[in-house]
């Protein structure tokens, strides 16, 4: 049906995990994304690993973006990546983790499967352009 | 109807309770994906065992918090629970935040409250019909309670909400004056009334002003006979004895419904009990005075028309690209060349020309 072509959209999470209350830079990327034509879901503050698992199957979102100020994301990346695989959702949903992230730390992320971090400094832009780039395509 | 092979171990999956086919399966109905229809017409086997409750109101009257409030009641007691909360899109980008599942959170974890947000990005009706199928989606995965939270957007907000059995209303405390309990709309579609906030200023007015016009309404005829007598209860009780006074009722008179006032506050969960107790005194008297059948009839009815606008409209829409395209056409109308009224005109002779060759086909086949 010619008239209905366009009415995919790109669904994101935007989540904030752990005790990080800070949530101005996830407003933001939230704002953006919305303003890019995506379909932005926000998880709100301190949510468990398994609360931002739940929401991203059930929402069945193709982008994932964890925010991470307090310095656990080795903890709590690893904790959702096995909850995604758990339900058959890891390696259809484009994982990225924006925050405070330091150099040494950025490998092992990415062995756990986040396909990119982006740090402070960032332009929208480029997180917009790399969404639209590897979403999945379904 | 065929299906491709995907979508068939999509269905047998979801059937078997698998939450990420369920979740898929919302995805394709969303976008239209290929293929849906063969899938949502193939869940209609599997449908019709789910309450569906829709709740409405203006935006920050409470709904999602309610929702979430309603969700963990009917989860203590059992029951399996799909929520559908619908969120406005951008009319300039398309995009949308999705807030209310933040106030979600008296469930989590527990897959067994599945919730899914939508956008409200189809136009012409999409958002209804998508609605409608992800309600089907949820029955068929087999959920007991499926609700409906809207947009919230505002008085005309009566559409999706014919997808539910069962309607509640929010209405926040001083909402406004009482002329606004006269218009018409979204006031006209409660099966239940919900004054969320009640422990707020202005809380007993809002209810005083609701009962007088639930009350103005069974005057006004539909209520008949038994209309005095529900309107001096309402008078006379509180809010907490009114819901007895109902129940009673609706053993001896099963012919019609009072919309009942339930005073709540989401975020402590107080009045939720009652609330759900209204909910289901509704359902039983759909059951009872047969006007769920009646009610389950309109809204396939309504679904068919809307699949029939839909496929017509498409048809249309080539119909449009093959004359030149719509711009070229609204550009002739600006520059005082025709008008609309004829180009509708022109546009559908070819295609009344074919229905009618059609018709006397058919007859003379009959013959």
């Amino acid at each position: 049906m010619s008239s209905e072509q366009d009415a995919e959209s790109i669904r994101c999470l935007v989540a904030k995990v752990g005790l990080d209350g800070h949530d101005r830079g996830a407003h933001v990327v939230a704002r953006a994304f919305r303003d890019a034509g995506f379909e932005v879901i926000y998880s709100g503050l301190h949510k468990a690993p398994e609360e931002i698992v739940q929401a991203a199957v059930q929402e069945d979102v193709d982008v994932l973006g964890i925010s991470i100020l307090s310095g656990a994301h080795d903890t709590l990346v690893p904790k959702i990546m096995d909850g995604l695989a758990e339900y058959g959702a890891a390696d259809d949903t484009l994982v990225l983790v924006g925050g405070v992230i330091p150099e040494e730390d950025r490998e092992g992320l990415k062995e756990e499967g986040v396909a990119a971090i982006f740090g402070p400094g960032t332009s929208i832009e480029e997180t917009i352009e790399f969404v639209r780039e590897n979403a999945p395509q379904r | 109807m065929t299906m491709d092979e995907s979508d068939e171990s999509l269905l047998e999956d979801l059937l078997a309770g698998e939450h990420r086919a369920l979740a898929r399966v919302i995805s394709k109905i969303e976008n239209r994906s290929p293929g849906y229809r063969d899938l949502v017409s193939e869940l209609y086997a599997h449908t019709g065992d789910a309450d569906v409750i829709g709740i409405t109101g203006s935006p920050g009257a409470g709904k999602s918090t309610l929702v979430d409030k309603l969700a963990e009641e009917y989860r203590d007691r059992g029951e399996t629970v799909g929520v559908i909360a619908i969120d406005p899109s951008s009319p300039f980008s398309g995009g949308a935040v999705l807030g209310d599942r933040i106030r979600m959170a008296s469930t989590v974890g527990d897959m067994d409250v599945f919730v899914r947000s939508m956008s409200a990005r189809g136009t012409l009706g999409g958002l209804s019909t998508a609605t409608a199928d992800a309600v089907k989606a949820m029955d068929a995965f087999g959920k007991d309670k499926i609700i409906i939270e809207t947009v919230g957007a505002g008085q005309n907000e009566i559409d999706i909400v014919r997808t539910a059995d069962t309607v509640a209303v929010l209405v926040p405390p001083g909402s406004g004056d009482d002329i606004q309990t006269l218009k018409a709309g979204i006031l006209e579609i409660a099966d239940v009334f919900v004054v969320n906030k009640a422990d707020r200023d202005g809380a007993d007015r809002t209810v005083q002003e609701l009962r007088e016009m639930v009350h103005l309404g069974e005057e006004s005829g539909l209520g008949g006979g038994s209309g005095g007598h529900h309107g001096a209860d309402a008078m006379s009780g509180g809010g907490d004895d009114r819901g007895d006074a109902d129940g009673d009722d609706g053993d001896d008179e099963a012919t019609d419904w009072t919309p009942p006032i339930v005073e709540t506050v989401a975020t402590k969960g107080t009045g939720v009990e009652t609330f759900i107790d209204e909910l289901a005194n509704h359902r039983t008297y759909l059951v009872d005075s047969g006007t769920l059948a009646e009610k389950v009839r309109q809204r396939y009815a309504e679904e068919i028309r809307t699949l029939l606008r839909e496929d017509v409209h498409s048809l249309l829409e080539d119909e449009l690209a093959e004359s030149g395209g719509i711009d070229d056409l609204a550009e002739a109308v600006r520059l005082g060349e025709t008008d609309p009224y004829s180009i509708a005109g022109d546009v559908l002779a070819p295609v009344e020309a074919c229905i009618e060759n059609l018709e006397t086909n058919a007859d003379s086949n009959a013959e």
